[in-house]
């Protein structure tokens, strides 16, 4: 399938993004350009990590108003399918076109590290070749990635299966220290209603290769993959 | 030649004015002697900065030549921004090391990121994308009021620099120690990959060939950050140079690094350096000089930040993230679309000329017409006289008392800030971005791979001021000895260095002598490795109020691994693997985190057998190569009992060991000693013949066996019987404790 990586001025996971595409998982995946209004016929857009205009008033809210971003709120509208990761993922809270916000971690610092994510839901495009509570090894790279959202609406995201995933203990059990950054609910992952846009923190695409992370990231792309088909 | 001229409102130039821009009575009428006139104020101004200790290495420059530059590896040696080694496969690794003390000092958050990004700067300027980053911080005791603050700032400008520019920081040391309690170090580093051929340089060329800035606006900041902060020690005033102090933007120097990579693809860049120390000043005089030609620049044309600047502001300003690029004639416009596209500034502001004159125009009129080489290469370089202090060992705090117990003493090292875990550190960097790093911060080197190929490199930083204290060359050996051993730990045979030298005022015959003496074991110690050194920085002053800092000679070394997927981490990883403990001599507590902790008796290092810690080197790289041993680690910080429990410490399922002493191995010096190489290494049993064979072979010393064991208890001999756990709690624990983040 056809995948495409916006670069914005700041983004860094772009070229890894795109490494884990096409070096490791073999995928057609071209680079977009922030002031570009073409998708270049992408079947999947990925918003990377980063530091979009240095989120220099707040995370990705100056880069909700890139021209791409147009192009690619008509494209998820239009039911195509849309991560972000990191950074991407505060883009697409910013453009509304995911609930909630992040805002600082608890501990009001920067954590580089492995964390255990549990699939909380395994019945959408983006955890698809996964099972039900399966746990997933990723790291995570973020100052700002405690995820809020009011609590009536985070019920109804419950209800309705928009929380994909979650942190939890090595053993999968829930546990306030495995919550990092402290988000609401422990909750690193969540897709729109209608379940074709994604965001989360943690990286998939810097856990792909057995000696850099492992591979469990794979999981999430290989979902996109069988979606797309 | 009409004389430049003195603007309305400038001070007159005279002796009082030249000394409080830190030039001396001798400095001043030298100028006056080259010129065969009174500079102007703006000229006093250049003058002060490209005379500094920071721009002209007056002091160190004689003695840095003694240091071994050449290698077959060697693609670029000292002289530009950066050094460069040929690593295979068609791939140069560019690097080098740089201090930030005395800005982190002030302003630690600034300091600290500003350090960094002028390091990252060295690099990319070379052509080199930067790919990992290293930091060596000092900060004085945890009894000192302002060392949370200190570490804080300078952790979290670190992070905050680094994080946002997207280069991983891989790798580090921290100390903690009253030493430092008023002039903290901060040294950091950076290493950056570019295809051979594609390597860039500082070296003006073309006569006639535009001159462009490129990057972010000149603003008011930095202004003599290097002659006034960076060449003078601290007193009670220095916390008013807070405004020679930079602000980094490390945003801005993400846009900089595409473009300036993207630009460097065109090729239509003669050559590019940095606007570092002296920013426009010395970027412009001094790639002229390297090309023996002239330049003009026109300071009205200078993007700026606020209108008002005068040219003495412009010429001395060290706002960041802004670089300066001869380009070839007839293709500025194609440069000035690269840099449009990142929303960077690409300005016409001067000519290369054949003049060998640097002149400045500001308003139509000449500012600033001085000889290239006044400024450069005929700027005073000293001899200063170097003299051993009377008594060479410092006081050193004898044994307290009777002396701790095995149990005592192991439990307390972990806690000990400078031995314990810097998670709390790391944790807050990315070390992963770029997806390159196979052995990430925490261990003994950091290895990264360099994609498309089998290649690895190997990075470490190391110091030992203590050591340094009692004797600065035998200390200096061992910091090279060290970082060598981490690397070849990892399974990294060393291939180059970059060192930043700390030292205190050079004024003073004794600080000469430490220097001298520092760089005569880094000569020595790195020609046994054949490790040239490439790159590097000298700070000195790092003095507050007549006390020195003890000689702190950094080390940053690089090594090559011919396939990254040999590399070696340090944690053990099978119960029932042999354990081995291999080394190079008997390790002393004089200068031991041990004796800092309880005093000690022990006040000699001995002598270095440089031989055998090379063979040490070989045989681990060799070992690694043929695939042989699963974990090896570095005895450091206090010394084997410290490491073989580190090794234990394998944060997936924490295990243990159980080591059986040769006899007579078990005195406070061998469990707790440093300063010799010693090694934990743990393979599968079957490999054990072999290696033994390989290590008496080479002379070394295999001073304890054992094995790997499921159930996370640490025996060693009949001396120590801990659990596992415990101690990694408290070594987990202790720094976060300290800093009051539990």
């Amino acid at each position: 399938m056809k995948w495409g990586v916006v670069t914005f001025p700041g983004s860094l996971d772009d070229r890894d993004t795109l490494h884990a595409l096409s070096d490791v998982m073999g995928q057609e995946a071209v680079a977009l350009w922030h002031k570009d209004e073409t998708l270049a016929g992408a079947q999947c857009v990925v918003l990377p990590g980063g530091f979009s205009y240095g989120d220099y008033l707040r995370c990705g809210a100056i880069a909700r108003f890139s021209p791409i971003m147009k192009s690619i709120a008509r494209f998820a509208a239009e039911g195509g399918l849309v991560m972000g990761i990191c950074n991407g993922f505060q883009i697409l809270c910013e453009a509304h076109l995911l609930p909630g916000a992040l805002t600082r971690n608890r501990s009001l610092s920067f954590i580089c590290e492995g964390v255990t994510l549990r699939v909380e839901n395994s019945k959408t495009p983006f955890t698809r070749v996964a099972r039900a509570g399966e746990l997933l090894r990723m790291p995570i790279k973020h100052g700002e990635g405690l995820y809020v959202a009011p609590e009536n609406e985070l019920r109804d995201m419950e209800e309705r299966g928009q929380v994909i995933l979650r942190y939890v203990a090595a053993d999968g059990s829930e546990s306030e220290a495995a919550n990092l950054n402290g988000s609401t609910r422990a909750i690193a992952g969540v897709a729109n209603q209608r379940f074709n846009v994604f965001g989360l923190m943690p990286h998939p695409e810097y856990a792909v290769e057995p000696m850099l992370g492992g591979t469990d990231g794979r999981r999430i792309f290989e979902s996109i993959i069988e979606s797309a088909r | 030649m009409s004389a430049p001229v003195s603007l309305p409102g400038e001070p007159a130039v005279d002796l009082n004015l030249a000394a409080a821009h830190g030039l001396t009575a001798d400095e001043f009428e030298r100028i006056v002697s080259l010129l065969g006139r009174a500079p102007t104020y703006t000229e006093l101004g250049v003058f002060s900065v490209m005379w500094s200790e920071h721009c002209s290495y007056k002091s160190s420059r004689r003695h840095l030549r003694m240091m071994p530059s050449r290698g077959a590896r060697v693609v670029q040696g000292p002289g530009e921004n950066a050094g460069a080694i040929d690593v295979g496969d068609g791939w140069l690794a560019v690097f080098k090391i740089e201090s930030h003390n005395h800005p982190s000092f002030i302003e630690p958050y600034q300091g600290a990121a500003t350090g960094v990004g002028g390091i990252l700067r060295d690099i990319f300027t070379m052509g080199a994308r930067p790919v990992a980053s290293m930091d060596s911080l000092k900060f004085g005791s945890f009894d000192h009021p302002r060392t949370r603050y200190l570490l804080s700032g300078v952790v979290g400008g670190i992070g905050g620099y680094g994080n946002c520019v997207g280069v991983p920081t891989v790798a580090g040391e921290t100390m903690f120690d009253s030493a430092y309690d008023g002039n903290i170090l901060v040294n950091a580093f950076c290493l950056g990959l570019v295809r051979r051929g594609e390597l860039l340089s500082a070296r003006a060329s073309g006569v006639g060939n535009p001159v462009l800035y490129v990057g972010s606006a000149t603003g008011r900041d930095g202004i003599h950050g290097a002659s006034l902060l960076a060449s003078a020690e601290f007193d009670a005033s220095s916390e008013a140079k807070r405004p020679t102090v930079q602000v980094g933007d490390p945003f801005t120097e993400k846009l900089l690094i595409e473009a300036c990579l993207e630009a460097a693809r065109t090729g239509a860049i003669v050559a590019i350096q940095d606007m570092g120390a002296a920013g426009l000043t010395s970027s412009s005089s001094e790639m002229a000089a390297r090309g023996g030609l002239g330049a003009e620049l026109d300071l009205d044309r200078i993007p700026l930040r606020e209108p008002g600047l005068t040219p003495y502001e412009i010429l001395l300003s060290e706002s960041q993230e802004r670089m300066l690029i001869v380009a070839e004639r007839g293709r500025v416009a194609e440069l000035e679309r690269i840099f449009a596209k990142w929303d960077l500034h690409a300005v016409e502001i001067g000519r290369v000329t054949d003049g060998h004159r640097w002149q400045v125009r500001s308003g139509g009129k000449l500012v600033a017409d001085l000889p290239v080489a006044a400024l450069t290469d005929e700027a005073p370089q000293y001899d200063r006289l170097a003299k051993a202090p009377a008594k060479t060992i410092p006081a050193i705090a004898p044994a307290r008392g009777a002396a701790p117990s095995a149990r005592e003493a192991i439990r307390a090292l972990m806690a000990s800030p400078n031995v314990a875990s810097k998670r709390w550190i790391f944790r807050q960097y990315d070390s992963i971005v770029q997806g390159n790093i196979v052995l990430g911060p925490g261990g003994d080197a950091a290895v990264l791979r360099i994609k498309g190929t089998q290649r690895g490199l190997a990075l470490a930083v190391d110091s030992n001021p203590r050591a340094c204290a009692i004797d600065p060359y035998l200390g200096a050996v061992a910091t090279v000895c060290e970082a060598a051993i981490n690397l070849a730990a990892a399974g990294a045979r060393p291939a180059g260095i970059s060192n930043c030298l700390n030292y205190g005022n050079p004024e003073r015959p004794e600080i000469m002598w430490q220097f001298i003496r520092g760089v005569e074991g880094i000569r020595d110690a790195a020609l046994a490795f054949d490790a040239p050194v490439v790159s590097g920085n000298v700070s000195f002053y790092n003095e507050t109020e007549g006390r020195a800092i003890p000689p702190t000679p950094t080390i940053a070394m690089v090594g090559v691994l011919e396939d990254f997927h040999r590399r070696v981490p340090q944690f053990f990883s099978h119960p029932g693997h042999a354990v081995l403990v291999v080394r190079s001599g008997r390790p002393h507590l004089a200068a031991s985190e041990y004796a800092a902790l309880f005093g000690s008796d022990e006040a000699e290092l001995g002598p270095i057998d440089l031989g055998r810690e090379r063979r040490l080197a070989d045989a681990l790289v060799d070992a690694a190569q043929a695939g042989l041993i699963r974990s090896c680690h570095d005895a450091s910080d206090g010394g084997l009992a410290v490491a073989v429990a580190e090794a234990c410490f394998n944060l997936e399922s924490l295990l243990g060991a159980e080591l059986t002493l040769a006899p007579g191995f078990d005195t406070a010096s061998d469990l707790f000693g440093e300063g010799r190489s010693t090694v934990v290494l743990s393979a599968p049993s079957e490999n054990v013949g072999r290696l033994t064979e390989g290590f008496k072979a080479a002379g070394l010393e295999i001073v304890a066996g054992g094995r790997v064991t499921g159930t996370a208890r640490l025996r060693i001999g009949s001396v120590i019987d801990e659990d596992v756990l415990e101690l990694c709690e408290i070594y987990e624990r202790a720094l976060p404790g300290r800093i009051g983040d539990r």
